[in-house]
């Protein structure tokens, strides 16, 4: 084991689902789901809305139980695992160890309106990862200049406009050195003029850091500039996979095909 | 005018202010205090807690919500009869009124919207901390009003320690009456005292209430 990571597992990939199943109810949204993300890998999901993309980040990220298969963060079980042949669920203690490694930046934001823009960064570092205020302050300052904002530091969220909303969203989920970052339809929710400011930014992320990221977006500009791989769902699994350029100028795929056509 | 006598007015206030601060507002405060804390924390182990414990919880405080303070009151009374009676009074005004708060609790943790613990998820936050520093502290903001309604209606309600023979303002104001054989200036003097408490506990929360609405 590579002594930097104590839970890594060396060759693993950051991110594997086999055979996911994920139902609500009877509604049967990822059927038998298997991919790999490999570390340091930036893979786009698109596709029609209802194909499952975003609850494969919210399964990621724990906010959905899983009904059925195994997903694994660097190597280890993340929710549940095999032990005797047979699925069990891992105790919630060791769950919170993996998704410590996880970030999530969300559609709506949601940032704490309770705190200022600071203290919404300095949170979880202080109190999750045990820095001292200084040192989270210090991160905390450095990552709003980052993104644009250190002169919004002390401004409380909800006097933000929407696009410098979610870059606080992204400086907050990068203050706790994630390994792998998922971005939830990062720009959906924002004005179209301010769609830019915060593309502009992740892309700096991208180029900068090498924290491993799971994207959906309807963004296809984004997406063909910063994946290395893109995945096309439709109806829970997965109709192609190919890199940006292939997917978005060659694709194989009727549906595929079909989609780009609609949004492009 | 031979109903209504100044003097008389004046005479009985210094008695009545006595009972209202020894008795009325001691109760109102520590039992608001009780009803506050008990109540947040029953809308907490309602949401978190196992069934097996949030419904008799429930139950409890269905019965609490469903039956006359009064006989809570004499039951308190009768049944732990080495307990002095303000103290037992201001017990049950609190627990009584912690079955109220804790559904004006439950609406307001409701209303914290599911991306607010999603975040809190996201980051790693640990339940107890999520609900300390992000869910309850929205939550209030939302509460607080109607938690100041429930505690002028607490007020109110004191007079009722009268039938565990705790003598509040009110008893204090018929005391007057059956020495003198007038009541109605004593008893108006008591509501005047009522209106005149009242009136700051419903400013001081609209102005608690706005500090909280500036994000």
């Amino acid at each position: 084991m590579p002594p930097t990571d104590s839970t890594a597992v060396a060759g693993q990939p950051a991110i594997r689902f086999e055979n996911v199943v994920k139902k609500f109810g009877d509604h049967v949204v990822l059927d038998d789901l298997n991919f790999d993300v490999q570390r340091g890998e930036r893979v786009t999901l698109i596709g029609p809305s209802g194909s499952g993309k975003t609850t494969i980040l919210r399964l990621v990220m724990t906010l959905e139980h899983l009904t059925g298969g195994y997903v694994f963060v660097d190597g280890e079980p993340l929710t549940h695992m095999e032990v005797n042949g047979r699925r069990v669920e891992r105790r919630p203690k060791d769950v919170a160890r993996t998704t410590q490694k996880i970030g999530m930046v969300f559609q709506q934001f949601n940032l704490f309106p309770n705190m200022s823009v600071l203290e919404n960064i300095t949170e979880a570092p202080v109190h999750v990862l045990g820095r001292s205020q200084d040192q989270a302050r210090t991160r905390g300052l450095e990552l709003l200049d980052q993104v644009g904002l250190a002169d919004k530091a002390d401004e409380h969220p909800t006097r933000l406009s929407g696009g410098q909303q979610q870059r606080v969203a992204i400086a907050r989920a990068l203050a706790m050195d994630p390994e792998i970052l998922l971005l939830d339809e990062v720009t959906s929710a924002l004005d179209p003029e301010l769609v830019g400011e915060v593309l502009g930014v992740l892309r700096d992320v991208a180029k900068s850091t090498d924290i491993t990221m799971l994207i959906v977006t309807h963004e296809m500009q984004f997406a063909q500039d910063v994946s290395h791989r893109v995945l096309m769902f439709d109806g829970g699994s997965i109709v192609e996979e190919a890199s940006p350029d292939v997917m978005f100028t060659a694709p194989e795929h009727e549906r595929t095909r079909a989609f780009l056509q609609a949004v492009l | 005018m031979d109903w209504w006598s100044w003097d008389r007015a004046i005479e009985v206030l210094p008695e009545l202010l006595v009972a209202f601060v020894k008795v009325t507002l001691v109760a109102t405060v520590i039992g608001s205090a009780i009803a506050a804390v008990l109540g947040l924390i029953i809308a907490i182990v309602r949401r978190t807690a196992p069934a097996f414990i949030a419904a008799p919880v429930h139950a409890i405080m269905e019965f609490i919500r469903m039956t006359p303070i009064v006989i809570q009151l004499l039951f308190v009374f009768y049944t732990f009869t080495s307990v002095d009676g303000m103290t037992l009074g201001v017990i049950v005004l609190g627990v009584h009124y912690a079955s109220y708060m804790a559904e004006v609790y439950r609406s307001g943790i409701d209303a914290v919207p599911k991306g607010q613990w999603e975040a809190a998820k996201a980051l790693s936050m640990s339940p107890a901390r999520t609900w300390r520093k992000v869910v309850i502290p929205q939550a209030l903001r939302t509460t607080l009003p109607a938690l100041g309604t429930w505690v002028i209606s607490m007020l109110k309600d004191t007079p009722y320690l009268t039938v565990i023979f705790v003598v509040d303002m009110v008893r204090q104001a018929e005391n007057y009456g059956s020495r003198t054989f007038v009541y109605t200036e004593s008893i108006t003097m008591a509501g005047l005292i009522f209106l005149a408490a009242s009136y700051p506990i419903s400013v001081l929360l609209r102005r608690m209430e706005k500090r909280l609405a500036t994000y």
